[in-house]
């Protein structure tokens, strides 16, 4: 996702190029994926305090992360739809951001299911959980304006500027939210203090991790690629695709 | 003093016109015409820098000019379709209001002269609420004189106005081409002026 | 443009771009003057203010020490509730009926412009809800020192949510699902007002006083002064195009 992408700066070229790299990314993920899990629910031992419960943090810490890392990739390609005005940059903004909202979920979802064994409760008000729970509305935000805009190229520019509006607040939300939480200290407890980090089990977290990313590009760039034909319809590149000479089967 | 070259414009997926160039000296008027949909508010509204074209340039005293350009916000008077004037306001307030507005020191004898040049002067401290569409027109006339920039944009100026208001604003237009200024006019109706001043566009003859 | 058109040069022009006090004073006296002509608006935000606090005890035991734990967080929610009621307003007026489009075409400075109406929009909304909330306080038992940082916790938090507010106005500006899409788009951003706004009053109620509280929420209000209108002025320009 941090490639120069100047050169494909057209959707026409970059539509091929897209297709093999979500070709290469979506069997990386599923293998990376297979090997993270296995460590994780099979090989890794159980935690000393928290048993087999904590088994979860392999998936909701990746996404977590994922969910961070999404948004400011988000913000990379808004401010240069808004800097350069090229199409595809706001086309690869539009695409991340699903997979983004999806992640973010993910992680309170699996955040919360930890926190019932744990701590007895699924939901506790901590700093990174409320954080990710405002980030999860930023995400929604950006894909409403999206959707309640008409005109494609005044929605790229909105939500590009949305995006970024939000990049430079969420650090002063998590900033805010902790503040919040030691205020009212003692009300809650931090329900993702991780356990004690055996090798295997930073092993398991860090494949998971990777899996997540390749991911998160493999199913980016297949949404893209979606995206580029239903908005370039009609250009003459698509009717030019080979996926198009194909004959239709009646 | 104004020049495109090679425009053209889109509306979603539909392309409205392409290849559009043209250049305006001073002293001279642009009458676009086009049946109804045809892109012509598109081009005056990226002549005005409002949008950006999807292709092609305008220059402005032969420099490239992007949308918001604060040397074409100082040279021109836009006026689209809509009038804007506040409802809460009288005519008066109103064309002070915009007058300041586009950066133009004005004394108040020469606001009420101007509304009473457009024959306004009787309504002139009544809220706009109550004038009629032709009223508000010529308070936008009264504005275009007052404001005195060298470019007019104007979008169809003539809607709504009376036989008495169209002369006015035709003896306007002469005045201010005859004082070197220039304007961009989309028009349904023919402009009254000697054809030397006037070239046309067909917006129709540059669809795609 | 004045070399090419001598004949033409308007006399004593106020100075174009650069220049921020006369936009924001134009943009300030206008809304205000405006604002004041149509007073109906204005009074239904504080109504709906004072409706939403003074019902919602009827959704729990009225216990004095519950309403007063709760009362604070109450007074501050309904305000931004009442804040984001107001704010379609900001622009949708002037882009209806085509004078935003004039202000983006001024060779004015637009943020100069959009602050002058973010003012007056905080004016003729943050400001009252502000003196209103004390009065408001008292049907939640709070006590003066409360009451009194609650309303010093807001004068420093409305003008926030109005500036932040103002870039979902403009962004949302005739869009479909306006206004609870406006909704959805600000109150997140607005979360740290709420947090230190409300903060303060629990603070003051723990004895610390609302020094830390205060100090973060006026650094969070320059944060939003200097930013909050490019970005408005930027979002003013998307919807135009």
């Amino acid at each position: 996702m941090t490639f120069n992408l100047f050169r494909y700066a057209s959707p026409a070229s970059f539509f091929p190029k897209a297709r093999r790299m979500a070709a290469w990314f979506a069997p990386a993920a599923v293998a990376l994926a297979v090997a993270g899990l296995a460590i994780g629910l099979v090989v890794a031992p159980a935690d000393a305090t928290q048993g087999d419960a904590y088994r979860i943090i392999f998936i909701h810490v990746p996404a977590a992360w994922m969910s961070m890392f999404i948004y400011l990739v988000m913000a990379f390609w808004s401010a240069l739809a808004l800097g350069y005005n090229t199409r595809l940059s706001a086309m690869m903004a539009q695409a991340l951001a699903p997979t983004g909202a999806l992640m973010t979920f993910v992680a309170l979802v699996t955040g919360a299911f930890w926190g019932r064994p744990t701590w007895g409760t699924y939901w506790a008000w901590d700093a990174r959980m409320t954080s990710e729970l405002i980030l999860l509305f930023l995400y929604l935000g950006v894909i409403a304006l999206r959707n309640a805009i008409d005109d494609p190229r005044r929605a790229d520019r909105a939500c590009a500027l949305l995006t970024l509006v939000g990049a430079v607040n969420v650090p002063i939300i998590y900033f805010s939210v902790k503040w919040w939480n030691t205020l009212h200290q003692g009300a809650t407890i931090s329900m993702t203090a991780a356990p004690k980090m055996a090798s295997i089990m930073l092993a398991g977290l860090v494949l998971m991790s990777l899996a997540a990313w390749a991911y998160s590009i493999a199913a980016a760039l297949a949404r893209v690629r979606t995206i580029m034909l239903e908005r370039e319809r009609g250009a003459a590149w698509i009717s030019q695709l080979p996926e198009m000479r194909r004959p239709v089967i009646a | 003093m104004l020049e495109a070259q090679d425009l053209a414009a889109e509306r979603g997926q539909a392309r409205l016109f392409r290849g559009v160039a043209f250049r305006i000296e001073p002293g001279c008027a642009l009458a676009v015409t086009g049946s109804n949909g045809s892109g012509k508010t598109t081009l005056l509204r990226i002549l005005a820098g409002l949008s950006a074209p999807a292709a092609g340039s305008v220059r402005l005293a032969g420099i490239p000019v992007k949308p918001f350009d604060p040397r074409l916000r100082e040279a021109i008077a836009f006026a689209g379709h809509l009038p804007a004037l506040k409802d809460e306001l009288t005519a008066l307030e109103n064309l002070e209001s915009l007058t300041a507005l586009a950066g133009t020191r004005v004394t108040h004898s020469a606001l009420r002269e101007a509304l009473d040049r457009v024959a306004l002067s009787q309504r002139q401290a009544l809220p706009a609420r109550v004038l009629s569409q032709g009223q508000r027109r010529r308070i936008g006339l009264a504005r275009l004189r007052v404001l005195r920039k060298p470019l007019w944009i104007l979008d169809e100026p003539a809607t709504a106005l009376d036989r008495e208001g169209n002369a006015l604003f035709d003896s306007m237009l002469a005045e201010h081409l005859d004082g070197g200024g220039a304007a961009v006019v989309a028009t349904h109706q023919p402009i009254d002026l000697p054809p030397a001043r006037v070239s046309a566009l067909a917006i129709d003859a540059c669809a795609s | 443009m004045r070399v090419l058109m001598p004949a033409m040069a308007p006399e004593a022009d106020t100075p174009a771009t650069g220049a921020v006090a006369p936009p924001f004073a134009w943009a300030l006296a206008r809304d205000l003057r405006i604002a004041l002509r149509s007073r109906a608006e204005l009074g239904v935000q504080l109504l709906f203010y004072v409706i939403v606090v003074s019902v919602f005890p009827l959704s729990m035991a009225p216990e004095r020490s519950l309403l007063a734990a709760l009362g604070p967080g109450v007074l501050w929610v309904a305000a931004l509730l009442a804040a984001l009621l107001s704010l379609p307003r900001l622009f949708a007026s002037d882009f209806a009926d085509g004078t935003l489009e004039q202000m983006a075409l001024s060779p004015w400075s637009l943020p100069a412009i959009v602050s002058g109406k973010i003012a007056a929009h905080w004016l003729t909304t943050g400001l009252p809800l502000a003196v209103l909330a004390p009065l408001l306080g008292l049907q939640y038992a709070l006590e003066p020192s409360a009451l009194w940082t609650l309303a010093m916790a807001l004068l420093l938090g409305t003008p926030i949510l109005s500036l932040l507010g103002a870039i979902g106005a403009a962004l949302t500006l005739g869009v479909r699902g306006g206004a609870s899409l406006l909704a959805l788009l600000v109150l997140p951003l607005c979360a740290p007002v709420l947090i230190f706004g409300a903060g303060a009053v629990d603070a003051v109620r723990a004895g610390l006083g609302a020094g830390a509280s205060f100090s973060l929420l006026a650094a969070g209000l320059l944060i939003a002064v200097v930013g909050a209108p490019p970005a408005a002025a930027a979002a003013v320009r998307i919807a135009l195009d």
